[in-house]
Formats: C-alpha cells, structure tokens, sequence
C-alpha cells in the first residue's frame, strides 16, 4: 500500500510527462501518417512528378505522353495502326535487329576490359576469358551467337520488308539505308572474327581480305591493278590490314573498327533509318489493299 | 553413309546458325506467302464484286465497324516489344549456355587450314569463286548486289502491294527477289557451309572427308574448243561470246518481263533509264547460274580470256 501511495504522485508525474511527450509527439506523428498515406500513391509525389512529368492514368492524353515525354520511347508514335501491333505483318524482325545490336554493345564493352588487341596477348586472353573471368565464357558465348543471330534477324527483316513492298514510294530511300546497315552488319561481324586470333579468324580473315587484292584497279592481282603501279605493299589490301599478311596491324585495324569505327558508323545510319520510319509515315502497313483498276497511268 | 562426319559438320559451333538458317528462311518465306495468298483471294473477291469494293475496309484482319484504326503505343505495342525483348534474351541465353564459341589453336600463318572458310555470311561469295576469277566473285559481283538491293525501290514502278503481303500483285518482283535471295544466296551459303570441304570439293551430306581426294578434272576455256589460239582472236572471240550473252540474257529477261498484260503496263512506267539499269542488274544476276550451268555441264572455266582479266 505504501508502495501505491508513494507511487501514485509518480505515476501521476510519469503520466504527465508522457501526455506532453505524446502531445508534442502528435504534430510529427500526423506528418509521418501523411507521408505514409502519401506512399501509397507514389504518383502524387514531387519526385515522381519530376521524374516522369505526365500523369500515369489512363487517359488517352497521358498514353500519348508517357510515349511523347520520355526520351527512349520517343521513336515511337504515339499512336499506330492497329494491325501493325500483331506479331504476323512484321515479324518483329527490324526491332529484334536493334535489341541484338543492343545486347551486343553491351556484351562488346564488358568483353573489352578483358581483352589486348596485340598479338602477343589477344589469344590468352581469350583463355583467361573462357577458364578465369566469372562468367566470361557465357559473356563470349553472347555476344557470338548474338552476332551471328543478328545477321540471320537483319536477312529476314530485308526479306519481310520486301515481301511487303513496304520500300515502295515515299520509303525508297530508307531501303537503301537499310541496305548499307545490312552491309555493315557483316562488317562489324566480320571484323570481330579475327580478334580471337586463333586458326579459324586468321584464316577466315585471310581468305576473305585475299578477295581485295584482286580488286580491279586498286589491287596488285586485279585487273589493271598492275598497270596502275599496285603492288602487295601499296594496294587497297595493305591499306585493309596495315600490312602485307594478316599480322598483328591487322589485328589492331580489326578491333578499331570492330569496336569503335564502324559501331559510330552503324549507329549514325541507325538514327537516320529509325527517323526515316517516322517521317516517312511509321510503318507501312498493314495497309488497306490496292486492287489493279486503282492504278494510274 | 558417313553419320559421323555428317554429325561433326552439322555440330560445328559456327555452323548451327546455318542449321537453324536452313529452317528459318522457308518458315518465313511461307508465312509471308500464306498471308500474301489470303490477301490475293480477298483481292480477287473486291475485284469482282465492286459494290463490296466500295465498303470493305480491305484487309484480312479482323475488324468491325467502330474499332478505332489506331492503338495507343503504351501499353499495346510497347508490351509487345518487352515480350520480345525477353524472348530473344531467352533464346541467346539458352543458345549460349548449351553450346560454346568456337576456340581454335592459335593463328599459325605455316599451317593452312583445309578447308579455310570465309565466315559463314561470306560463303556465297566464296562458293562463287567456283565459277569467277576473284575480281568478279570478291569485288564486282558484290559491289553490284549491294548497288543492285539499293537500287530496287527505283526500279520497281508497280505501285500496287505497297504495305501489305501478295504475290499475284507482285509475281514478276517477289520471284526475282526469291530467286536471287534463297537460290543464289542462302543455297550458296548453305553449300559453302555442308557441301564442300578439303580443297574446297563438292562432298555430298554424309560422305567422308577425304583430304588425299584427287578430282581429274580437265577445264577448258571456250575458245580451246572452237580452236582459236591467238591472243587478239582469243580476246575478240570473248567479248563477242560475252556480248552475244548479254544480247541474248538481255532478249530473254524481256520476253519474261512483258509476258502478261499486267507487266507490260508496268513496264510501260518505266523510263529508259531505269529499265536499262534493271536490264544490266538482271542480267548479271544471270552470269552466275549461266556460269555454273557451263562449269558443271561442259567443265568450261573462261569465256573471255585477255592478258588482264579473264572472265
């Protein structure tokens, strides 16, 4: 009982202190209630609203400027033909084409920290790549057969789009865009072919870079190649591989325009044809049928 | 039968793609040609039908009357895109995972490889070293496929087809295309890849590869026999019989040309300019098989021979 009453003015003082605390407590607390109830829609925040810009509901407007406002989805319209959205017209092939051009640039840059372009080293690197580096072989593996799908993607999307007649008026001149990104395809796989610097680039490269010295005019084998003062020190051959045999000039001429010239000049036509798509109407089709007494003369 | 040596051409790391090459361009080519089909029996039914003509929104997709024409990109075509995305990283990843690159011994300039391949989107051009002296194979012949692909937008006045899968709107365009993509491209490819091997000989699929092979072969110029010996009359003789070639390729692709009504409007588009440049183009193209059906047929090597060049 003494314990109680002495205890009383205690608690009464403990309980006053806690009341005060709670009160003062209270301002903070309904702050930190907003902020959670805040939480729940993100979308309100000043941080999401600096980021994003446009609200995320959906409304046509703000479908159209969630495409229009952000800067990797920009290249689309905001709005296309409903028919191109099926998997069948396009095959998705153009797109997929990108994707791997992407995949590979990453994949391309990870390889390159491991990677000399001299010839004492490229070879064992390569090794390292494969038995030391964690997942360096798979990271290889990717980017090989992401090439080599690439080029199989690039052949079929030409296919499709002749197949469609889609390089027909006013997409005339994107097709022959296309075609030099086809040509550099082959390029930029064909440069990265010899870099491993084992039997099977080496020879690749070797018979494919022997064509050039039987250029007409520019090559000392060709056709008026000697009349023209070439010779296998100063024709377009030597200016390919920096050298007379494919040597470690060669090489480091392979991986410059493997990994720096030619990813410059693919991605430049790459602006131009993506741009091209849109100003030249988005996609071709499906387009409503055209039947023969339409025809003008 | 050789299975083995059919199993380790097949499974050359670098060869799969050409595997899966084998079955993806004739999917592809029916799936574009199953929908160019169905658009040709709708085509011919607006034909007919005039009145239907007027309404139909022509097309074989589906559709109804208060469908907008158009989608919002977000979410119905950027979802497609993900999807894709992730298919592809699936497809590579599993690719990746189960089979290796390909890691030769090191570059060894003293040892040749036998067969020493170009890469393999490079085999028809070597394959067609078969037929033509590198100059053509390796320089000339490529420069004009890749001036002649660039060229085809200018050289093609049919209007019709522009958007849409068919092939009755487009037969002449879409079988040069198929012609010169899958019988003179991917089939030289797919030769280059499986056929031939040491010394570049023609092994059929499951024929051993015998590196001490010896083919007797005797090749003859053209004008061996008809027996012109000099170099002036050798010369002269070539580039009449290439002329003659020419004349007679030019006569036939023309015949092929304006052999339907259809045609002969569309050629009537034409300016002389651009039917000149689709005759030099295709005819060209023809060299190749001309060539092969020579090689193969009378074992004839040149043609034309001159001190320069020979063809």
């Amino acid at each position: 009982m003494a314990d109680e009453k002495q205890s009383k003015p205690e608690n009464t003082e403990a309980r006053g202190l806690f009341k005060k605390v709670k009160e003062g407590v209270k301002p903070f607390q309904d702050k930190l209630n907003q902020d959670l109830e805040a939480l729940k829609k993100p979308e309100k925040t000043q941080l999401w609203k600096s980021i994003l810009r446009v609200k995320h509901d959906e409304t046509p407007r703000s479908r159209s400027l969630g495409v229009l406002t952000n800067v990797f989805l920009h290249l689309h319209p905001a709005r296309i033909n409903r028919d191109a959205v099926r998997y069948n017209y396009t095959w998705g092939m153009g797109g997929i084409t990108f994707y791997l051009f992407v995949v590979l640039t990453l994949t391309g840059v990870l390889l390159m920290f491991y990677y000399h372009p001299s010839k004492i080293v490229a070879f064992r690197d390569i090794l390292y790549l494969e038995h030391d580096v964690p997942f360096g072989k798979l990271l290889r593996n990717m980017h090989r057969w992401g090439a080599h799908l690439m080029i199989i993607t690039v052949w079929l999307h030409m296919m499709r789009v002749f197949l469609t007649g889609s390089y027909k008026k006013p997409r005339e001149f994107n097709w022959s865009v296309g075609v030099i990104l086809l040509v550099l395809t082959m390029l930029l796989s064909f440069t990265g072919y010899l870099l491993p610097d084992d039997q099977l680039g080496f020879w690749a490269v070797t018979v494919g870079t022997n064509m050039a010295r039987a250029s007409p005019m520019l090559g000392h084998e060709g056709p008026f190649g000697p009349q023209m003062g070439m010779t296998a020190y100063n024709d377009v051959r030597f200016a390919l591989l920096g050298g007379s045999i494919v040597d470690s000039n060669a090489l480091l001429r392979a991986y410059i325009w493997h990994c720096i010239g030619i990813p410059i000049i693919t991605a430049t036509f790459m602006i131009v044809h993506f741009w091209r798509v849109r100003k030249d109407g988005g996609i071709s089709g499906p387009a409503p049928m055209m039947l023969e007494k339409e025809m003008k003369f | 039968m050789d299975w083995h040596q059919l199993w380790v051409i097949i499974s050359t790391p670098d060869n799969v793609p050409i595997v899966g090459l084998v079955f993806l361009v004739p999917f592809y080519i029916w799936y574009g040609l199953r929908q160019g089909f169905a658009n040709d029996r709708l085509i011919a039914q607006l034909e007919a039908d005039p009145e239907m003509a007027k309404t139909h929104h022509r097309k074989t997709q589906p559709y109804k009357s208060g469908w907008a024409k158009e989608l919002h990109v977000w979410p119905f075509l950027l979802r497609m895109e993900f999807l894709a995305a992730l298919v592809v990283t699936v497809i590579l990843m599993v690719w990746s995972i189960t089979l290796n690159a390909p890691l030769e011994e090191p570059a060894n300039p003293s040892l040749t490889m036998n067969p020493a391949k170009a890469p393999w989107y490079f085999l028809g051009l070597q394959e067609m070293l078969v037929y033509f002296d590198p100059w053509m194979a390796g320089v000339i012949l490529p420069t004009l496929i890749v001036v002649g692909l660039m060229a085809i937008p200018y050289l093609d006045t049919n209007p019709l087809g522009c958007g849409y899968y068919t092939f009755k709107q487009r037969k002449y365009a879409i079988l040069t295309f198929l012609f010169g993509f899958v019988g003179l491209w991917v089939a030289m490819v797919i030769i280059g890849t499986f056929i031939r091997g040491p010394g570049w000989m023609w092994f059929w699929p499951g024929q051993t590869w015998d590196h001490n092979r010896l083919i007797f072969e005797t090749n003859r110029d053209l004008h061996e026999l008809v027996g012109i010996t000099g170099a002036w009359g050798q010369g002269i003789f070539g580039a009449l019989t290439v002329g003659l070639y020419f004349a007679v390729a030019g006569w036939v692709v023309h015949k092929l040309f304006t052999l339907t009504e259809f045609n002969r409007k569309i050629y009537a588009r034409m300016t002389l300019l651009q039917y000149l440049t689709l005759q030099m183009l295709l005819t060209t193209m023809m060299l190749l098989p001309a060539k092969i059906l020579l090689r193969l047929v009378f074992r004839i090597k040149y043609v034309w021979v001159t001190p320069w060049f020979n063809i």
